[in-house]
């Protein structure tokens, strides 16, 4: 079995951050989200000393819009997911006075509809997604209160299906990301009561094919992101057992790109800064040596949760 | 969005700089602005930075134009994921008051090019849906429909065809029962069906058709015919996971009735008797014992090829197959594990 490249995946995240190429260009709309699993990553890995924190937040805030909301980018739209991925990054490091909570908390309770859901903007498209971005953000804003928790509950459980996952809207299909984005609204919410941990669990431990690998509904290929997603997932109905480890540690390990750095979907595909996140915040929940312990829920190292509700120094 | 249309038919045709054309004379264009120390500093295509130059313009100025228009439509084509032109898109269909029906052929250029995931081509399309009515029905559905047929699992396709039933239904369900759009549907996932088995979306839309149909009569009506048409994909296939699951789902907090119903076991039987490994079909077999199901002949000499006399109680039929899974299926040997250890009383 391979190891974990840590100095090759660092350099990989530092060079994105620099990167001037077609693809940077097309996905500059959604630079938030790209330096959010940049960041933990690094994090993850013990290397975010590299990265100049001032710089990074300088230009978080300057994505803030008057709304509250924050926008992927300078020059876009505010939106939940952008808002959240903020968030995440201030959390992490630790900057979370320089924003105002009660505004943002203000532009996501505005987000929320009459039937519970969350809207991931003002053109209204509703998603499980989002409801998952607004409990989780609220929270590390200590302001899950100003929305109607209950509702958002039950418009989450609203959308589990006869096999005891969950999708974007009621009736749509159980995938793995959507599950994730629903389990983790009901933990942080206090509110696991409503999935139903066996029968979801076997759902789950059922997306482990030959390769070892996770794919993220039935008859699909593996992908190193479900590596999160189902692992995420599992952790947090305590059922992660069920699947074999080390199969899986192999399988992130062989997405690795170990020469220039960084993890694709599957094997010797082209790697990019979505899957090198997925495949690290994976090995760190099977507990790989060198890594930090991630939070399944928030998607952010323990240390970064235990600070934000424990008070513990870093 | 004229001239887009043309540029896109004359594959031949150079592209003309947006400096050069007259009718751009009067704006000045704003450039990126990555501050003094980027985060993120990107190099553009001439054709990408230019363009993006102009949108930045007309975005700072909020000019809600028909150049404005065409000049989204031509940053869409070259950056579809781009969230906030699809925005200001929306705000100057709006102040144009412009025919929705026009965006409907504009979505076929920028769909054609490879777009089926990407999230903001499908939310605007619901947003152009939702406001035309039902006389965008029957194209949506033909939509979905061509997008599928190239990708039976998109998950946007089917979230799109999920809300326009809802919504339609909503609207005016006269109009839908004339289209026969519910029975329609359960016939189109049919077909996928037949055309791929193992399409675990189509067999979800089923189970959304069958219970949430005003017109069928709900689950209870249709098991018997569910659980025909879903035994047979079994048979064929056993294998696929997708129609163990949608048989449990038919009986879905109806242990008995799922215990009592003779088509279960046998489709068990069946697929033992060909392939005593099937893992799906020992976990369903599984699940019909901890439910009280009374071993029969049938399952006493098939559990005998494995080596089991029949001369013991019948309470160890569950522990037996427990054991025979964690063998057969050992990547999920801790959730057998954990079954075994699990087994109702009367079973263990």
């Amino acid at each position: 079995m391979g190891e974990l490249e840590i100095e090759k995946h660092t350099q990989f995240i530092m060079s994105v951050e620099k990167k001037k190429d077609f693809d940077s260009m097309v996905m500059e709309h959604l630079r938030m989200s790209g330096a959010y699993w940049g960041l933990t990553t690094l994090d993850l890995m013990g290397k975010l000393d590299a990265v100049n924190r001032e710089e990074v937040v300088s230009w978080v805030l300057q994505c803030q819009h008057d709304c509250g909301g924050f926008s992927g980018n300078v020059g876009h739209d505010p939106h939940i997911l952008y808002t959240l991925s903020a968030i995440q990054i201030l959390a992490l490091l630790d900057k979370l006075d320089t924003i105002d909570a009660d505004k943002i908390s203000a532009y996501i309770v505005g987000l929320q509809q009459e039937d519970g859901s969350f809207a991931g903007d003002e053109w209204g498209e509703i998603d499980t997604r989002f409801s998952y971005c607004a409990v989780c953000c609220l929270s590390i804003l200590h302001r899950l209160d100003k929305i109607d928790v209950g509702k958002a509950i039950s418009y989450v459980a609203s959308c589990k299906n006869f096999d005891g996952g969950f999708g974007c809207t009621p009736g749509g299909e159980s995938h793995a990301g959507q599950i994730f984005c629903c389990v983790s609204a009901f933990a942080i919410s206090g509110a696991l009561t409503h999935v139903d941990r066996d029968l979801l669990g076997w759902w789950l431990c059922e997306r482990q094919v030959k390769s070892g690998g996770l794919n993220g509904r039935p008859e699909k290929l593996a992908d190193v992101c479900y590596s999160w997603w189902v692992l995420s997932s599992l952790t947090i109905i305590e059922r992660v057992h069920w699947i074999d480890k080390e199969k899986l540690k192999t399988f992130i390990l062989d997405c690795q790109d170990k020469e220039h750095g960084g993890i694709s979907d599957r094997p010797d595909d082209a790697v990019d800064v979505f899957h090198t996140f997925f495949g690290i915040a994976g090995l760190s929940l099977l507990e790989y040596p060198g890594l930090k312990p991630i939070d399944p829920a928030y998607a952010l190292p323990v240390h970064v949760v235990d600070r934000l509700f424990f008070g513990q120094p870093h | 969005m004229s001239s887009s249309d043309d540029e896109e038919d004359e594959q031949e045709e150079v592209r003309v700089p947006l400096s050069q054309r007259p009718e751009w004379s009067d704006v000045e264009p704003i450039p990126q602005d990555d501050g003094p120390n980027p985060v993120v500093s990107i190099a553009y295509t001439d054709e990408f930075r230019e363009t993006m130059d102009y949108f930045r313009a007309v975005f700072a100025a909020d000019e809600r134009s028909p150049r404005a228009l065409e000049l989204t439509a031509e940053v869409i084509h070259l950056n579809a994921g781009n969230y906030t032109v699809w925005h200001f898109r929306r705000l100057i269909l709006e102040s144009l008051q412009s025919d929705l029906r026009d965006e409907m052929k504009f979505f076929e250029l920028v769909a054609n090019k490879g777009n089926h995931k990407n999230y903001q081509i499908w939310h605007h399309r619901r947003w152009v849906a939702e406001k035309l009515g039902t006389i965008a029905a029957t194209s949506e559905l033909q939509f979905t429909q061509e997008v599928l047929s190239l990708d039976a699992k998109n998950y946007h396709a089917w979230s799109h065809r999920q809300e326009l039933s809802s919504h339609i239904i909503f609207m005016a369900q006269w109009a839908l029962q004339a289209l026969g759009g519910w029975e329609n549907e359960l016939e189109y996932c049919r077909e996928l069906l037949e055309v791929d088995i193992l399409n675990n979306s189509a067999w979800n839309q089923r189970y959304f058709v069958i219970t949430k149909s005003p017109f069928l009569g709900g689950l209870p009506a249709m098991r018997d015919s569910e659980v025909s048409f879903c035994t047979n994909a079994i048979i064929e296939n056993p294998d696929n996971e997708s129609p163990w699951r949608f048989l449990r789902g038919l009986y879905k907090g109806d242990n008995e009735a799922f215990v009592n119903d003779p088509a279960i076991s046998k489709v068990c039987i069946c697929v033992l008797e060909k392939n005593k490994n099937c893992v799906f079909a020992l976990s369903l077999l599984l699940d019909l014992l901890c439910y009280g199901f009374q071993p029969t002949p049938d399952l006493n000499r098939i559990l005998s090829t494995w080596g089991f006399s029949g001369s013991e109680s019948d309470q160890k039929y569950a522990n037996l197959v427990c054991l025979i899974l964690e063998k057969v299926d050992p990547m999920r040997a801790r959730y057998w594990i954990w079954r075994r250890d699990s087994l109702p009383s009367h079973v263990c």
